[in-house]
């Protein structure tokens, strides 16, 4: 197989990983306004969280079906908490207060498993890989991430487009007070909308446990990356963030082999291009 | 798990306890240099992927100064810790809050290449005593070295020297190197490729990633287009060990033979599982080291700190060995800094690692030793290289 085959494979698959992260980040930011930082801790907390599951599960599909729950209700408890008193707020005070958060979840991070790197095995029935050329294979672990990640983004799509919830979630984005008048409980919709959020970046954390290893930090490379998709995305669209994610995955794999020593800096060309040329991002409103 | 929230409640208790005796007791510090507490600033990576080799290093020098009673040659130890993040954006502020702000004795620092240039520099003008217990930054003690600035780890392209030397007996002919494009991985790769090349090995592609990007599928599919015998890779922490895993998922262990320096496996012998088996590295350490040194430093450090302490826990033992020498023959008084640094440039110790001194340009001479990892622990094959000095290139101490 070619290597520019392999090296799209390879981006295909980063960027749909780095879009479950990025989904539930286009989500809080697009429908509540809100600039949630710590939205990486949810990543990094998904991944600890796998770690230790899977201590007792012995399998990261059954600690995947036990966490994710376990993060939609974390995500409830700290929107109650904390997030909720920051809609009528400026920016400047949602950055302060999800800043803070990401230090005290680092720290709790490092008080409950430590700084030593950790790894999270992959289940048996998925070891080894499919032989792609004469010395190299591709896991099957990520192939079943890959198929795992598409069948989300599906079902995510079917929610917003198709149910009550999804209609309710895109009329709260684009006019709260209206859906307010309506008899809808914004303050609940939120809510809602944040626990999702903070369970679709645990997800991705539980997930990529297996491939990234478990160690302190996982979580900011994410959350930066994060950004970039709903930046080139459109805030707020689960479309954008699906063609967002796949096109920087594709432009750094590709960058890495064709620019090696620009690679890290690849992806922020993307964003300036998309910026230029429509500042709205790609599926989202002309700003 | 347990055993490690112990330790970091026991650290928080600590800390707690200096705040809180300082602020009881903002006048009791004596005029007097000799009876006072040395205070010994700390700029090390506590969080992000380096955060455990902070912790080794801390560990050790802790173990050390409480088996001395707490005090080294009368002086009372008190650390004053910084978390640098591995980030040398932020390394000259927070320097400068230890050296001027916190106005210590001596300074501690650090794991990155990066932030211990940015920390050399300050600590160069400010003529404090300095030990470097990791980063490998081989200018530190080449161009840029400094009486004031010692160094109980290794110069980068050390580590490099080593492995190549040991690729070349194993009979390989063709390598790829694959590391962190950064001052560290740039400089052990250089130090490999001089060994190797020397030693009549070809060196195919040289592959790098940015730091502290963890992405490796790209490079990784390139080296199976490559088809060398064997890959030199730099990575250290959490990044080494998804790099190992990732070699291993991408099928390429069993064609091509994964050395590099013992960082990369170092920490994570145990987490690396099947993965890590028999991928071979140089260090100057390993664990399975036959000396008295070693033995009791093993046990009391497993006794305090319920795990087994890896190379950069070494390095912070022989930073406080080090700094011990220095202390005692100018009975505690930091200020005779000539005879401070007389004693330190002269120390000839036995270290875990094996004897230890250093070089004209304060860097040290170790021995270098080839490992494999089996079980889950670096097994001991023989020495790779002896005396493995850097070179001293524009030191105007040499």
């Amino acid at each position: 197989m070619d290597l520019v085959l392999i090296q799209l494979l390879n981006g295909v698959q980063y960027g749909l990983l780095i879009f479950l992260a990025a989904s539930g980040l286009t989500l809080v930011f697009g429908i509540m306004g809100v600039i949630n930082l710590s939205h990486g801790s949810f990543y990094m907390l998904g991944a600890y969280g796998a770690l230790t599951l899977t201590q007792f599960t012995g399998d990261i599909f059954l600690s995947l079906a036990l966490g994710v729950p376990l993060a939609f209700v974390f995500g409830f408890i700290i929107e109650w908490l904390f997030i909720r008193h920051l809609y009528d707020r400026d920016h400047l005070q949602q950055v302060l207060l999800t800043f803070a958060l990401i230090l005290i979840f680092n720290e709790a991070q490092k008080i409950l498993w430590g700084s030593y790197p950790h790894s999270v095995p992959v289940p048996g029935y998925l070891q080894g890989g499919i032989k792609i050329s004469q010395f190299l294979s591709y896991p099957y672990y990520r192939v079943a991430v890959a198929a795992f990640c598409v069948a989300l983004a599906l079902a995510m799509m079917f929610v917003i487009q198709k149910t009550r919830i999804g209609r309710i979630i895109r009329a709260g984005e684009s006019n709260r007070e209206m859906v307010e008048a309506l008899g809808i409980d914004s303050r609940l919709l939120f809510r809602f909308v944040f626990a999702s959020g903070a369970a679709l970046a645990a997800t991705a954390g539980i997930v990529a446990a297996p491939l990234e290893s478990v160690y302190p930090g996982i979580g900011e490379p994410v959350l930066i990356i994060s950004f970039v998709v709903v930046v080139i995305g459109g805030i707020g669209s689960i479309k954008g963030a699906f063609v967002g994610a796949i096109l920087i995955g594709v432009a750094d794999a590709l960058g890495k082999v064709y620019f090696p020593a620009f690679s890290s800096s690849v992806v922020y060309a993307l964003m300036a291009a998309v910026l230029i040329a429509r500042p709205g991002g790609l599926f989202g409103r002309a700003a | 798990m347990h055993n490690k929230s112990r330790i970091t409640r026991r650290d928080a208790l600590k800390m707690a306890g200096v705040g809180a005796a300082a602020a009881a007791f903002p006048f009791a510090r004596p005029a007097i240099s000799q009876g006072a507490p040395l205070r010994v600033g700390l700029l090390l990576p506590y969080s992000g992927t380096f955060a455990a080799l902070g912790d080794g290093i801390t560990n050790a020098m802790d173990l050390y100064v409480k088996q001395q009673g707490g005090k080294l040659a009368g002086r009372t130890i008190e650390w004053v810790k910084v978390d640098d993040e591995s980030a040398p954006p932020k390394a000259t502020e927070l320097t400068s809050k230890l050296v001027q702000g916190e106005k210590v004795d001596v300074l501690i620092g650090t794991v990155h290449s990066g932030v211990a240039m940015a920390m050399a520099k300050i600590a160069r003008e400010a003529g404090i005593p300095t030990l470097i217990p990791n980063a490998g930054a081989n200018v530190l003690t080449r161009a840029q070295c400094a009486k004031n600035i010692f160094r109980t780890s290794f110069g980068n392209s050390q580590p490099g020297v080593a492995t190549g030397i040991a690729m070349i007996k194993a009979g390989i002919k063709t390598a790829v190197t694959y590391s962190w494009g950064y001052a560290a991985g740039e400089e052990s790769v250089a130090g490999f490729k001089e060994s190797f090349v020397a030693g009549g090995g070809k060196i195919i592609k040289e592959l790098t990633l940015p730091f502290p990007n963890v992405e490796f599928q790209a490079g990784l599919a390139e080296i199976a287009s490559l088809k060398p015998q064997a890959v030199y890779s730099f990575y250290a922490g959490g990044g080494a060990l998804k790099y190992m895993q990732d070699y291993a998922a991408a099928g390429l262990k069993s064609s091509i033979q994964l050395w590099g320096p013992g960082f990369l496996t170092d920490g994570v012998e145990k987490a690396a599982g099947a993965a890590g088996e028999g991928v071979k590295t140089a260090l100057h350490y390993v664990e399975s080291l036959d000396n008295a040194e070693n033995k009791k430093f093993r046990a009391d450090y497993n006794a305090a700190f319920k795990r087994f302490p890896d190379v950069y826990a070494v390095q912070g033992w022989d930073t406080t060995q080090l700094l011990d020498v220095g202390l005692k023959a100018v009975g505690g008084d930091i200020k005779k800094q000539d005879d401070l640094y007389k004693a330190m440039r002269a120390a000839k110790f036995n270290s875990p690692r094996g004897p230890f001194r250093l070089s004209a340009a304060q860097n040290p001479i170790h021995n270098f030793y080839l490992r494999e990892l089996k079980g889950g622990e670096n097994v001991y094959l023989g020495v790779a290289a002896a005396d493995v000095s850097d070179p001293t290139t524009g030191c105007n101490l040499a």
